[in-house]
């Protein structure tokens, strides 16, 4: 203690200038510290005003348009805009700057819209009124207007304004409850403790002879984590100080309960408070999609400059000489001659940039932006993710990873909680190799306790009454449950009888809950904590009582945890419950091998095993344990690496008790859609921290691994006996030797891997030399993307995401997915490409730091198979689409230019250019994004081979974009050349006739763009129709609405002499052209011939090489008109069955992978 | 799909009770809606392209695209046609010394005149183009060039034209009526036909020069500023075209309804033609009251007034003279694409039946047995 009090002291008068210092000293109440006390270095907080918003009423337009032009999307067409108002372009600024400027205003309307929801939350947060207390009376004050120091009271369930310190309560133990479901989601009631010397102020009055001081931290966001100092003057006496852990600690945002009203005092204050510091956003995922929407976008970008610069190089060349550049009737103006030839050739390419400007459409973005944001709403309303029990359904906290969810090549999942249910159910004990398993719950109805003994190895004369009586205590003992004695508590629910108030035991971890009671069910039950007693009513019904004196809580390095009680003999008893390999070690005596024996045996069953174990301390060891662990919690820095120290020091010595099994059910579907996940192409890891042999058991029964599965091991009882090189050797060859077998033999074994923790950090460890250590990643590496499963096991929270990041590293750099429920999985779902968290029973950190949350682990088949599958699709189709309709729209209009002598003459009018992408062809693609449906939900689910007609990007991969490309560059040259045809025939010499109406008027340029564009809409929206597979009401209504919208607007546009525009040259050009017979044959013919390619290698294709989901498209079409037969339309609600029973049938003969 | 749906939704009648008494408060208690939409169910159709499907479309496109195209074919080449270039690039062209001896401000008009002879009388209407070739209406710069509320009569633009005629928006400090490149270029040849009798005489043959352009351009796009009278009034404190002889109120004083802005020829000439190879309709030769051709066969002489230089540009200029029909004026490409579209669907059409036929029922074998 007096070392860090130094180092502080040290720390501070070094620092000096530096305003910021480590630590902060609060005085509680603002009263100065007597004058023997430490300088006074004054800091200054800020108020406990909470600003989540991100603008202010002045700030929004700059701040807004500076963060949406950050994007570069939008700067780009900033910039093209700007072009255009500067330099003499061919398009007016209005064609780009219309588009750009709805797309900002949308956007800036929707964020400030939210802005203003967070406002007014804000505020209505920020003027909650508080109780202060201030000169021995309450005050009531605005929220924001708390300071660092004030005292605060809070009544029960009120919401705590700042993180404060707990002083005092109006339960007598100065403890009180309370719950964080708005924090971590959380809904148990958590104890927190107030110090002991300062629970005694219970009054106002009290309060205001309080005289403290407060060192702690400065604020961090980790939640659980908190390390301070109380120092408590009193007259005439040396401060007393106390450590402040974050036990203490209330936390902003948590909510009172069971607890009349507490003191506290106010430490970390608006911005600082943990919650706010949580706010951070999580860095930003991008999709697989999305990457290659950017390397196409990139391509284009090329293709744009590449015509630029084509044309720019071929206008100077053909204005050579001077008839070209400037005949006789149509000179340049005199600015424009005076100009450097090189400035105007810059200027010319300006000009055709912004004329193809529109291959790259600001629409595509947003429509892409819309598609997710709204596509995501079928994941939430899909009522089959809908879990009663929880009451919960899907949750998207990421709308910008849907599509990824139809590539995922990796699945990552925990084991507890995820593949299991994490509902534990006590199965047996087993004391130094005797075995007691309570009698099992008969219809809910619980045995009497007296009876509940099961000798089933009696070894005769042996048997050791003491440790049995130790055993039992123990389990009563270490723990922190606590015991509830309400009617309804919302969390884990256990209705055990306890007299004649119901009871609950509640933790936040379930095994604990299923010990205690496994133990009440043998005859111990735990009753109560109270004034730091335990009591427990034994086999004999008697309350023995043991006073509690250390908690040395569980953590995940540690693997364990103890107590430290006092008996009521006076007997200082240290016991200790954890994994076996973090007991084992530390035994020194009892019967270790038969409780080894027992534990493996248990955890092949798949049970989860825990050692329980003693120590008796003399009170000269207690006082040394004591101090040890009062140093370290006192101690304001590296509290836990003191802690931990301490700990070690302490769990020594053990005497073995023996061991408990629990059962952890699996969930269900479990192995059902693991199964589905590893036919649909998935490798499944199971990633967990339990023991091998538990781990293994699970991934038999959901069939991860089946009878087949040839098991490899990588485990340290192997490489202890190997080293590490020989093993992987071993392994690879075995698995390559494998490979190049079922090169000729068609039955493939599948293999398993089984890895544990410390293996895989020998494996990860870069050795001493550099070459090796990448050598042993890459075997590793291709041993397991040789194994169809693969178990880790034994694994530390960061591991798992070492894993993950290992295998999106590796060179195929498959897409990976982490799904889990606990606060120990959120490094892995953070680092995975999509991360999912399950709604469970450890809180929701997991799913409030995944992308996705769903209720349960079966749903996980959904998501995947059918709503990824639908998103990839859809968005695959709407990428490839956007561009292949801008290549039809820019590409004729880049052919105009070898026929207009290069001068950036726009084919099409500028209301064309401006709508095409805005509204002639935006809503039928959008439509189709959101409800495409290629083929039916059952036949997805039925067949998760048809994942893999989708894995690897496959709709996005270069050869397809190619695909689309060229069928783009086609048409553009059909609606082309079929205009120039119809327009001027060269080719026919002599014969060159103008398309004439029956009056024979001649038509000009932009009846010409206008027979082109005409084309064009009606293509591309058709070729859209062609590839809509689910036509429902909406895809007609818009596919067929926009092309009416398109001749309804045309016949609009020309219809009049629109006063504002200076020129009319559009007017009667379109009804001109439609009274006109050739245009219509015209039209006709070019729509034809443009889509007959396509048509034609699309039935080919499914003719002679069709693919997994055109097969089950067959199938289901076939199946839909087999109902229709067999069922006559009477017997309708009979529908399903007999469809379903077709199905099972036909099933059958689908051919799998 | 209706039973499922209705069994569903009574499912969902019985929930909220249950969910009341789970009770778990806090966290949203929203059970999602069972609507079709919601849960992506809406009823459809749902179409596959299979050769099965697509094979009828073929063949009904192939048999309705072939006569249609045979038809095109046969009416385009039923369409007379002559042309005839008097551009007057080579020596024994009868406009050679014209075509050389040009200058804008030579007060004497040049004439020439070319003979030529129809093998076929013309039937019915007549109508007579002009072409021009490698000269770009369809230039940035000249498409640009014009003030369309000028043209429409806006007095305020008539004094003050729009920037975009620069730069042939004034001349001498006046504004310029017409102003813009592509008034400035009118057309100005005079063209006209006479018919040689076997006599020798010359019959001049009665052209039309009415009707000509849109009627929407004529009655709504184009007008004088103040009506079509007293045009010299109008007009005055504007300045002609410098490429013109004579000014806008001149074009036809004739005819009061084709004068100014409303003049036909000039309407014709400012709709800007898509390519630089384009002809423009000049003149209609109505078909007699009687059984007589239009234009019977025999000798002819078309008397060219030469003003257009076209040379600087090598340009070409061309009279051409040509009946219609239903489908408007000659174009064979129509009627031979519909027949090649039509004969590719058909070919198809077959090809897809043999594979249908071959490989279609393999997979269905393939897939349904069991």
């Amino acid at each position: 203690m007096d070392f860090s009090v130094l180092r502080n002291l040290i720390s501070r008068y070094c620092a000096g200038e530096e305003y910021w210092v480590d630590s902060r000293t609060v005085y509680i109440g603002h009263k100065e510290p007597p004058p023997a006390a430490e300088a006074y270095i004054p800091q200054r907080y800020p108020d406990n005003r909470i600003v989540s918003s991100k603008y202010t009423l002045w700030n929004f337009i700059p701040k807004n348009l500076f963060e949406q032009f950050r994007r570069i999307a939008n700067f780009y067409f900033l910039l093209i805009f700007l072009v255009q108002l500067i330099i003499d372009t061919p398009t007016s600024p209005v064609t780009s700057g219309l588009p750009l400027f709805f797309v900002i205003t949308v956007t800036a309307i929707k964020q400030g819209y939210e802005d203003w929801l967070r406002h007014k939350a804000d505020c209505s947060i920020n003027e909650c009124p508080v109780d202060m207390v201030q000169q021995g009376t309450v005050v009531r004050t605005q929220s924001s207007k708390l300071r660092v120091g004030d005292v605060v009271m809070v009544r029960e369930d009120e919401t705590f304004p700042c993180d404060l310190i707990l002083l005092s309560s109006s339960r007598g133990d100065g403890t009180c409850y309370v719950t964080t479901t708005s924090l971590d989601g959380e809904s148990s009631h958590k104890t927190y403790y107030a110090v002991p010397d300062t629970m005694a102020f219970k009054t106002e009055q009290e309060l205001d002879s309080l005289h403290a001081t407060i060192e702690c931290e400065q604020p961090q966001p980790d939640l659980y984590k908190f390390v301070g100092r109380i120092n408590i003057y009193k007259e005439r006496e040396d401060p007393i100080a106390r450590p402040l852990g974050a036990e203490n600690l209330l936390l902003r945002g948590a909510t009172l309960k069971n607890t009349g009203h507490i003191y506290a005092v106010a430490i970390y204050t608006g911005m600082d408070t943990k919650m706010a510091l949580n706010y951070q956003s999580k860095s930003q995922k991008r999709s697989a999609v999305e990457k290659s929407m950017n390397a196409f976008l990139i391509v284009y970008l090329c293709i744009l400059i590449s015509k630029a610069v084509i044309n720019t190089v071929l206008k100077y060349a053909w204005q050579w000489s001077a008839d070209h550049d400037e005949p006789w009737y149509n000179h340049r103006t005199e600015i424009d001659r005076e100009r450097h030839v090189v400035i105007r050739a810059f200027t010319d390419f300006l000009a055709f940039m912004v004329l193809f400007n529109y291959i790259i459409p600001v629409s595509m973005y947003v429509t892409v932006e819309m598609q997710k944001f709204l596509g995501s709403y079928f994941i939430v309303w899909d009522k089959d993710m809908y879990d009663e029990e929880l009451g919960v359904g899907a949750q998207v906290n990421t709308s910008d990873l849907n599509e990824e969810l139809g590539q995922v090549e990796y699945v990552f999942t925990d084991k507890t909680g995820t593949l299991t249910e994490n509902n534990m159910e006590f199965i047996e004990c087993c004391v130094d190799g005797h075995v007691y398993i309570p009698h099992a719950i008969c219809n809910g109805q619980i045995l009497s306790a007296a009876s509940s003994i099961d000798m089933i190895d009696s070894s005769p004369g042996g048997y050791r009454r003491e440790h049995e009586d130790l055993f039992f205590r123990a389990l009563c003992l270490c723990h922190t449950v606590q015991v509830k004695e309400e009617e309804t508590v919302d969390s884990i629910k256990r209705g055990i009888h306890l007299g004649k108030p119901t009871s609950f035991y509640i933790s936040s971890s379930p095994d604990e809950v299923a010990l205690v009671e496994g133990m009440k069910r043998l005859g111990y039950t735990y009753l109560r904590l109270k004034d730091s007693h335990m009591e427990i009513l034994n086999k004999d019904d008697e309350i023995e009582r043991f006073e509690l004196l250390h908690v040395l809580n569980f953590d995940s390095v540690r693997r364990r945890m103890s107590v430290i009680v006092k008996s009521s003999s006076g007997e200082y008893l240290l016991f200790c419950k954890g994994a076996d390999t973090s007991i084992f070690p530390r035994v020194v005596s009892g019967k270790v091998e038969q409780v080894r024996a027992r534990v493996e045996q248990n955890a092949v069953e798949g049970l989860r095993t825990l050692c329980v174990a003693y120590r008796s301390l003399s009170p000269a060891e207690y006082e040394e344990a004591c101090h040890q662990l009062s140093d370290a919690k006192l101690a304001l820095k590296d509290r836990e690496q003191w802690l931990a120290q301490a700990y070690d020091l302490i769990e020594r010595d053990f005497t073995l008790l023996g061991a408990t099994a629990v059962e952890d059910r699996l969930q269900e579907k479990a192995a059902d859609t693991i199964e589905s996940l590893q036919k649909a192409g998935m490798k499944v890891w199971v990633l967990t921290g339990d023991k091998m042999e538990t781990a293994a058991a699970t991934c038999y029964a959901s069939k991860l691994f089946r009878r087949s599965t040839q098991i490899l091991e990588l485990t340290k009882k192997r490489t202890e006996e190997q080293s590490l090189h020989d093993v992987l050797f071993d392994l690879s060859r075995t698995v390559l030797r494998q490979r190049s077998l079922s090169g000729l033999s068609v039955e493939c074994q599948d293999y398993g891997l089984i890895i544990d923790g410390a293996t895989l950090s020998a494996v990860l460890k870069p050795s001493p030399e550099s070459s090796g250590s990448g050598n042993y990643r890459e075997i590793f590496l291709e041993i397991s993307r040789n194994c169809s499963a693969v178990l880790c096991c034994r694994m530390a929270p960061l591991q798992k995401a070492q894993i993950v990041k290992l295998i999106k590293a590796s060179k195929e750099h498959p897409i990976t997915l982490a799904i889990g429920d606990g606060a120990n999985d959120v490094s892995m779902i953070l680092e995975a490409h999509v991360g999912i968290g399950i709604m469970g029973k450890e809180g929701r950190q997991a799913a409030r730091n995944s992308d996705y949350a769903i209720p349960k682990f079966k749903h996980l088949k959904k998501m995947l198979l059918v709503h990824g599958h639908f998103y990839y699709i859809r968005i695959a189709e709407l990428v490839q689409y956007f561009f292949y309709k801008n290549v039809c729209f820019i590409f004729p209009q880049f052919l105009y230019q070898f026929f207009c002598g290069f001068s950036q003459q726009p084919l099409y009018d500028t209301a064309y250019l401006t709508l095409y992408n805005i509204s002639f062809t935006s809503l039928p693609i959008l439509l189709y994004s959101l409800i495409e449906k290629h083929i039916s939900i059952e036949m997805l689910k039925r067949d998760p081979t048809l994942y893999r007609d989708v894995a690897k990007n496959a709709l996005l991969r270069w050869p397809v974009f190619l695909y689309w490309t060229c069928l783009g560059l086609f048409n553009a040259c059909i609606f082309f050349f079929g205009a120039y045809f119809l327009f001027d025939n060269t080719t026919f010499t002599s014969n060159g006739q103008l398309m004439t109406t029956n009056t024979q008027m001649m038509f000009g340029n932009w009846t010409f763009g206008t027979l082109v564009f005409t084309v064009l809409v009606f293509t591309v929206t058709l070729k859209l129709a062609l590839d809509t597979h689910h036509w429902t009401w909406i895809n007609h209504f818009v596919i067929w609405g926009s092309l009416l919208f398109y001749v309804i607007f045309s016949l609009l546009w020309g219809g009049i002499i629109w006063p504002f525009l200076n020129y009319q040259r559009m007017y009667y050009v379109f009804m001109q052209m439609l009274s006109s017979g050739p245009a219509w044959l015209g039209i006709i013919l070019l729509i034809t011939i443009s889509l007959l390619p396509d048509v034609v290698k699309k039935v080919l294709c499914r003719t002679l090489w069709p693919t997994a989901t055109e097969r089950a498209q067959d199938i289901d079409k076939l199946l839909q008109s087999s109902v229709a037969e067999l069922t006559p339309v009477s017997s309708r609600p009979s529908g399903p069955s007999s469809k379903r029973k077709s199905t099972s049938h036909l099933h059958l003969g689908v051919p799998g992978p | 799909m209706m039973a499922s749906n209705y069994n569903a939704k009574e499912e969902d009648g019985h929930q909220p009770a249950a969910i009341g008494h789970g009770g778990a408060g806090t966290v949203k208690n929203k059970k999602p809606d069972n609507t079709a939409f919601k849960q992506q169910r809406l009823p459809a159709w749902q179409p596959i392209l299979t050769a099965g499907t697509v094979l009828p479309a073929f063949f009904v496109i192939g048999l309705i695209f072939i006569p249609i195209g045979i038809g095109l074919f046969v009416t385009s080449n039923n369409i007379k046609e002559l042309e005839i270039d008097y551009t007057g690039g080579d020596m024994s062209s009868p406009c050679y010394n014209c075509s050389q001896s040009y200058s804008w401000n030579s007060t004497k008009p040049c004439t020439c005149s070319v003979p030529f002879s129809l093998d076929q009388p013309f039937e019915s209407n007549v109508f007579m183009y002009y072409g021009l070739s490698n000269f770009y209406q369809n230039h940035r710069r000249y498409v640009k060039s014009r003030d369309d509320s000028q043209l429409n009569g806006d007095k305020a633009s008539l004094k003050s034209p729009s920037k975009e005629c620069e730069p042939y928006r004034t001349s001498d400090e006046k504004p310029i009526a017409p102003c813009g490149a592509i008034a400035n270029s009118l057309f100005n040849d005079t063209l006209e036909l006479y018919y040689i009798d076997p006599n020798g005489s010359r019959t001049a043959i009665p052209l039309v020069k009415k009707g000509i352009a849109w009627w929407t351009d004529k009655h709504v796009k184009f007008r004088n500023p103040g009506g079509n009278d007293n045009l010299t009034v109008v007009f005055q404190g504007t300045s002609k075209p410098v490429n013109w002889r004579k000014s806008v109120y001149e074009l036809d004083p004739s005819d009061p309804d084709n004068n100014g802005f409303i003049n036909e020829d000039f309407i014709v000439w400012m709709r800007t033609a898509a390519l630089p190879t384009f002809r423009k309709l000049y003149r209609i030769i109505h078909k007699k009251p009687n059984m007589t051709p239009t234009l019977p066969l025999g000798q002819y002489i078309l008397e060219v007034t030469y003003n257009y230089p076209v040379r600087s540009f090598e340009g070409r200029k061309r009279m051409i003279l040509s009946t219609i029909s239903w489908m408007g004026g000659k174009n064979p490409f129509l009627g031979i694409a519909y027949i090649t579209v039509g004969s590719v669907c058909f070919f198809l059409g077959i090809v897809l039946l043999i594979i249908h036929h071959k490989y279609g029922n393999r997979n269905h074998s393939a897939d349904i047995p069991s």
